[in-house]
């Protein structure tokens, strides 16, 4: 599977990364090295293997449906770029 | 090619917040309305660092909802993140559920005109609510030309249950009849208030047409943005026809998400703000998977109340009523327990159900009165109903009655005793006053022995009129009849 | 000996006899902290006013005798992807320059109720992606052995302010060796716990699947002090086991007679550096010396490890670095719509290596690749964790390198992403099984630089790591040397 620079790309672009030029072919080359590597993977039979998402053998942690203290309005506001009126304030969407 | 040549192929997707006292994976309250971001910790906030802890509650009642829309509860369930950029979405990514949902394979029966029908439920899973967004500046404060955008996180990891219908609906009224069912389900299991205005249950409708006595579906657009099923009716019956001329044009239906405009009426394209969202799930690995105690999965299938579907059943066949006025009483989960309550006290329930869906309906209407506003209990409806069914009163007599108890609250057997309204139903009593009317009427009297068989109904009202609407109206036709005709 | 030179559970006695008090003695570590941080650069923030309150309360504690620990009053660096409440915390990133957490990590919250003080936030590689702490956006630190030689990665500040006497022991994390490398390069001790050991409540996630918290230490009884404080299961982490947490400083001290240790042969493979391979070979006598036995095992999918991990750790780094879009906290450059926001915010904020990650991450989990990558990773996964359970079926500890070379020279590796990746090829599988190892000093090379000796134990087996640790070290001085501080 050759990565080729559409799909730096269009990775990228879901990534929201913002690219040049030049760093796209750069990371397509150096991306297209690692993948190269991990392809080695592909030589082990696993047909027959479970996949393993958690390392420990853990199931059904719940909590309590009981309500904590909140933080704030203004600690919850304290780090944020751009605030107004309470919220958090962002450039149009559309 | 006309309107009438296409069938419509709809499935729907609700979201149904639950009332859960606190949010899916944080303590945060789930209170609507307060000032924005006050409910917000470093978990719902998406803070770097900061880990989700399931509620437990939150899964309860997710399998409570499985049970009540007859789906399997899943025996080895977890979560997934399903990745996007979004700015009412704090971590850029939604826990959520991908192949392997709590409830799946259900069926949620509805009523129409043409009789019962049975549409699939394909799943019900758990995820988490996304914060809300305010668009503001530029022209309209909408989002398609606002300035900027404000984010408010509150409702940021509200647990919410999405209930995916398989395209098994047929029409806006299928449709309509689906989200009433389904909302008075979720309200009798108690597990959501359901207030679409509030944002606790929301619909997204997916609307495609193929011509009839085909089998292929067609291409489907998702429809957004309808709050209320009233909206979610117009939407889809406007989408049915937009698609019909798209398709009488030799065009093609393009797949794509659109928002209804309720000040235009129609559906309108999102399209600059679609693309391929290309998820990228994969398992949620700060939370592990859920594998529950099937006796707890039946503990709660034991425990819950009965559904609206099987109360109406059980009305029908227990108390005689009929399908409809089952329908009407327990379109409300009280209203239906109301009735039951009261049933005890009364030989006559479909009496007793009349009163309660005519006379009492009205009254709570005009005067905004709820359940537990009234001023009478059951026991009191109940002699009401006895005191007509005896002949005591007659039924205009028995209005009247009516009144006085939902006004004072008062004693019926009381009020007809004190204002001495026992009906006359003494024959002898009832024949005089016959034989009065028929002497002090003689042209009427020729006239139905002329063959005017319907000037009785005068006559009648001249005998009731004389007793002050006191006399037995039945008895005194009956007498009537006998004097005239013999 | 300088103060600032003993060990933890040394000036822990002092304080405790009350030779001195908390606040002296974070004085003078202050002072050295100082004067040799021009050149080792161990920290991004120095929190001077923080640790001399925090002493001050220590040293209440300790002359009402209540509450007191073997960790109270002794000043600690933490590694700067912990939160620490209204204490900047960046991850060295340009991206979280500035951000002050509202909240503290479960671990710092533990190490604060043991009266510990905390003398500054450490320098790491970018969000902990890195071997060399090369890729932080702040400093480079150097290796105390040799100023000219990286202290390895991610955790190399707080692997370069024990081993130079900064701090009395450090908090460092391990996604894939982040921890136990840099211990080996400074020639200090690190240990990775059991996944689940250590609550991850307020480590600023890179893999959640693998990353784990741990000490860095200038010996293993300080190890085991540090680990009685930090683990045990927090309600506040669902992948935090429900486990019992013994007195490691007790197991520690336990006869490693009869103890097997298994030696896997993918482990030493031919063209292994040679001071490396000989330095290991000997420790291993030494432990059998001591009464231990060693057996010959396989790991047979390690080799698969490398591949495995780099497809895991950047998928799920993609989504867990997805959060810094500008909107909440942290860096923002302005756009003209949101996504522009969104794209130039994240490209400003984040350096190569970590967008390299990202993007590796994003194409692995994207449509169409997720089963050949993702799913193909998380079951070369479960083999990897087998062979380990397999093994240990045999023996009780396993013992490796730690790394296949000592400290290399700044830039020397990093054009070539791949060759950097390699340094992590001994520590990598231990991640991904989610068991624990430790790694202390065996050796010193020609070039005067650490080697380090790796243990691997059983699941939730600290203990056993511990105590084969305890009686190596204890039979060498290795523990004792300390660097030079010289550029060569």
């Amino acid at each position: 599977m050759a990565l080729s620079e559409k799909d730096v790309q269009y990775v990228a672009k879901l990534a929201r990364l913002e690219v040049t030029e030049q760093e796209v072919a750069k990371y397509t080359q150096q991306l297209g090295n690692i993948l190269g590597y991990i392809e080695e993977m592909g030589k082990l039979d696993t047909a027959n293997v479970e996949p393993l998402t958690h390392p420990l053998d853990m199931k059904n942690v719940f909590r309590e449906d009981a309500v904590k203290p909140s933080l704030t309005q203004a600690e919850v506001l304290s780090n944020g770029p751009e605030v107004q009126s309470g919220h958090f304030k962002v450039p149009k969407i559309m | 090619m006309a309107f009438e040549d296409y069938e419509p192929i709809i499935g729907l997707e609700v979201h149904c917040e639950l009332k859960t006292a606190t949010k899916l994976f944080c303590g945060c309250p789930t209170t609507f309305g307060n000032e924005a971001n006050t409910q917000v910790c470093p978990v719902c906030l998406g803070l770097p660092g900061t880990l989700p802890v399931m509620n437990g509650k939150a899964v309860e009642f997710a399998v409570k909802i499985g049970h009540a829309l007859n789906c399997t509860i899943a025996s080895y369930s977890k979560m997934d993140r399903k990745n996007y950029y979004y700015p009412d979405l704090p971590k850029a990514y939604q826990v959520s559920q991908y192949d392997k949902p709590l409830n799946y394979g259900g069926h949620l029966d509805i009523v129409t005109k043409e009789g019962t029908k049975r549409i699939g439920v394909t799943r019900a899973h758990l995820e988490e609510d996304a914060g809300k967004l305010v668009h503001a500046g530029g022209k309209s404060g909408r989002l398609d030309s606002s300035d900027y955008s404000l984010a408010d996180y509150n409702r940021g990891g509200i647990p919410l249950v999405e209930i995916v219908s398989e395209p098994d609906i047929r029409s806006s009224e299928e449709a309509h009849a689906y989200l009433t069912a389904l909302k008075s389900i979720l309200l009798y299991i108690a597990v959501s208030d359901c207030n679409m205005e509030e944002g606790s249950l929301r619909c997204d409708a997916n609307v495609s047409i193929r011509k009839k006595g085909t089998e292929k579906f067609g291409t489907r657009t998702e429809i957004k943005n309808m709050n209320s099923f009233k909206f979610v009716k117009q939407a889809i019956e406007y989408e049915i026809k937009r698609q019909a001329v798209v398709l009488d044009k030799g065009e093609r239906v393009v797949q794509e998400s659109r928002l209804w405009d309720v000040t235009e009426n129609k559906t309108k394209s999102m399209r600059s703000k679609e693309e391929a969202h290309d998820y990228r799930y994969f398992p949620e690995p700060d939370l592990v998977p859920i594998i529950l105690d099937p006796a707890y999965v039946q503990k709660l299938k034991v425990e819950l109340p009965e559904l609206p579907s099987a109360k109406r059943a059980r009305f029908v066949t227990e108390f005689g009523l009929t399908p409809y006025d089952a329908g009407v009483l327990t379109s409300e989960q009280e209203l239906g327990q109301w009735f039951e309550a009261g049933a005890k006290f009364t030989k006559n329930p479909k009496g007793f159900a009349n009163w309660m869906m005519g006379d009492m309906a009205a009254q709570m209407k005009e005067q905004e009165k709820e359940l537990t506003d009234l001023k009478f209990d059951q026991k009191k409806l109940a002699e009401l109903v006895e005191l007509v069914d005896a002949g005591t009163i007659n039924s205009k007599q028995a209005k009247e009655v009516f009144l006085e108890l939902f006004n004072e609250g008062a004693s019926p057997v009381e009020v007809v005793k004190s204002k001495g309204m026992a009906q006359v139903s003494d024959p002898k009593a009832i024949e005089d006053a016959v034989d009065k009317v028929l002497a002090e009427n003689p042209a009427v009297v020729a006239d139905y022995k002329g063959g005017k068989q319907g000037v009785i109904g005068f006559l009648v009202g001249k005998v009731m009129q004389a007793s002050q609407g006191k006399a037995n109206p039945k008895m005194v036709n009956e007498m009537i009849k006998k004097k005239l005709d013999s | 000996m300088e103060l600032y030179q003993k060990t933890i559970h040394d000036i822990a006695a002092h304080l405790k006899a009350k030779k001195l008090s908390s606040v002296e003695l974070t004085k003078a570590t202050l002072a050295h902290l100082k004067a040799v941080e021009p050149k080792v650069q161990s920290f991004i923030t120095v929190t001077e006013e923080t640790a001399l309150a925090q002493a001050a309360e220590a040293d209440k504690k300790i002359a009402s005798g209540t509450n007191v620990t073997p960790l109270t009053g002794i000043p600690l660096g933490i590694k700067d992807l912990l939160c620490t409440k209204g204490v900047q915390t960046t991850c060295a990133s340009k991206m979280l320059e500035g951000f002050k957490p509202p909240y503290n990590a479960t671990v710092v919250e533990r190490l604060n109720a043991a009266g510990a003080v905390m003398v500054g936030k450490t320098n790491m590689d970018e969000f902990a992606m890195g071997s060399s702490t090369e890729t932080s956006y702040y400093k480079k630190t150097k290796n105390p052995w040799n100023l000219s030689c990286v202290p390895g990665g991610s955790s190399g500040g707080s692997a370069s302010c024990v081993s130079a006497d900064q701090a009395f022991g450090s908090l460092g994390s391990d996604t894939g060796g982040s921890i136990r490398q840099p211990a080996s390069l400074c020639g200090i001790v690190g240990l990775k716990p059991t996944y689940g050991r250590v609550s991850r409540y307020g480590l600023i996630a890179f893999a959640s699947s693998l990353d784990q918290i741990g000490p860095m230490t200038k010996d293993v009884e300080d190890c085991a002090l540090m680990m009685n404080v930090i683990s045990g299961h927090d309600e506040k982490d669902s992948t935090s086991a429900d486990v019992a947490v013994p007195d490691y400083a007790v197991e520690m001290k336990k006869s490693i007679k009869g103890l097997k240790i298994g030696i896997p042969k993918e482990f030493f493979p031919k063209e292994l550096n040679p001071e490396v391979s000989e330095a290991v070979k000997k420790a291993i006598e030494q432990l059998k010396s001591l009464g231990a036995e060693v057996h010959e095992i396989s790991l047979p999918h390690s080799p698969y490890s490398l591949a495995a991990y780099y497809v895991l750790a950047p998928s799920e780094a993609s989504s867990n670095l997805a959060r810094y879009d500008g909107v909440r906290y942290g860096l923002r450059v302005s756009g003209e719509n949101i996504v522009e926001m969104y794209s130039k915010t994240r490209a400003a904020g984040f350096g190569p290596e970590v967008k390299r990650r990202i993007m590796l991450g994003t194409y692995a989990l994207s449509s169409g690749y997720y089963d050949a990558y993702y799913l193909k990773a998380l079951k070369v996964r479960r083999l990897i964790k087998q062979d380990y359970d397999k093994a240990f079926e045999k023996v009780d500890v396993i013992v490796t390198p730690t790394v296949p070379n000592p400290a290399f020279k700044f830039g020397e590796k990093t054009d070539n992403p791949l060759t950097m990746y390699l340094e992590d090829i001994f520590t990598i599988s231990i991640n991904i099984a989610g068991v624990p190892a430790l790694s202390l000093p065996c050796g010193i090379s020609k070039t005067d630089l650490p080697i380090g000796l790796q243990i691997i134990g059983k699941p939730f087996d600290e203990a056993a790591l511990l105590k084969t640790a305890y009686a190596y070290e204890q039979s060498t001085d290795w523990h004792k040397r300390k660097p030079s501080l010289k550029e060569s």
